[in-house]
């Protein structure tokens, strides 16, 4: 066994992280800075994932991760050619103008 | 022993400005730049956790490939700074505010307030980060998984050209 900085505080900064994110997706209109959050997200639970493994002594959260950011990339890309096709349509990319499938 | 909690404190606390500073800045760019720097931040988190290569990985594909995507389509776009950030606060973002700092309380009351710590890692941990470990495993037990994020990652690069290419008139 090996002396390390405590698994809780790892998983407490993880928490923190993606709280911030989740306020950044639930307060700024901005469509590329909404993408930007969801990375923030989508990182503080790979910071979960690999605390975990590592404190485990098991591999399968970092291959975990490596599939998390292989999803992503491919939500990446396709959302911004989504924001550059709505750009392209709406001359618009804030979310509170784009309201065309709003019942 | 010292220096990784000195490393883990410096890096958390550098990964949580800049998370802030990307959330907060009304220049889309700023906010860009911060999410690299918090990217990068974050890699040195997973090296203090012996994760070199999600560490390395960590630079090579967000700070390097996708946030190079978000600036290239920031700069298509050709924004302006947002204005309606700090003058509108209306009651949605003051709640949004108030369930994200009840969250943080919550897990900082259920983590911390226990009469016990978790601050012992195996030792096998030591070697499970490196690119020889997580590459027999990857290719061996996780070789579905693998496939199926390629075919993934075939579809995404199909579905971004078809959707950002141009209509063409017939």
């Amino acid at each position: 066994m090996i002396h390390s900085v405590p698994l809780e505080y790892y998983l407490l900064l993880s928490g923190i992280i993606f709280t911030i994110g989740a306020l950044g997706v639930l307060t700024r209109r901005n469509a590329i800075i909404i993408f930007m959050c969801i990375e923030l997200m989508l990182n503080s639970v790979n910071l979960t994932l690999v605390s975990f493994s590592s404190f485990l002594g098991d591999t399968a959260g970092q291959i975990f991760v490596f599939f998390v950011m292989a999803v992503a990339a491919a939500e990446a890309t396709v959302g911004l050619a989504i924001v550059l096709a709505l750009f392209r349509n709406q001359q618009t990319i804030y979310v509170d103008e784009v309201n065309l499938m709003k019942w | 022993m010292d220096l990784q909690f000195i490393l883990f404190f410096v890096f958390g606390t550098l990964a949580i400005a800049s998370a802030s500073a990307t959330v907060l800045s009304k220049n889309p760019v700023v906010s860009a730049m911060a999410l690299v720097f918090h990217f990068c931040t974050l890699a040195c988190v997973y090296f203090t956790l012996n994760a070199q290569f999600v560490g390395a990985l960590q630079v090579l594909v967000y700070a390097g490939a996708i946030m190079i995507l978000v600036i290239f389509v920031i700069m298509l776009l050709n924004l302006g700074n947002e204005k309606a950030f700090a003058e509108k606060f209306n009651y949605r973002k003051g709640i949004a505010i108030m369930l994200g700092a009840s969250f943080i309380i919550m897990l900082a009351t259920s983590f911390l307030s226990k009469n016990y710590i978790t601050n012992q890692m195996p030792a096998s941990s030591l070697k499970n980060g490196t690119v020889e470990k997580i590459g027999l495993d990857l290719f061996t037990s996780y070789i579905y998984p693998f496939e199926a994020i390629a075919l993934l990652l075939c579809v995404a690069v199909v579905g971004a050209i078809i959707l950002a290419k141009k209509k063409i008139s017939h």
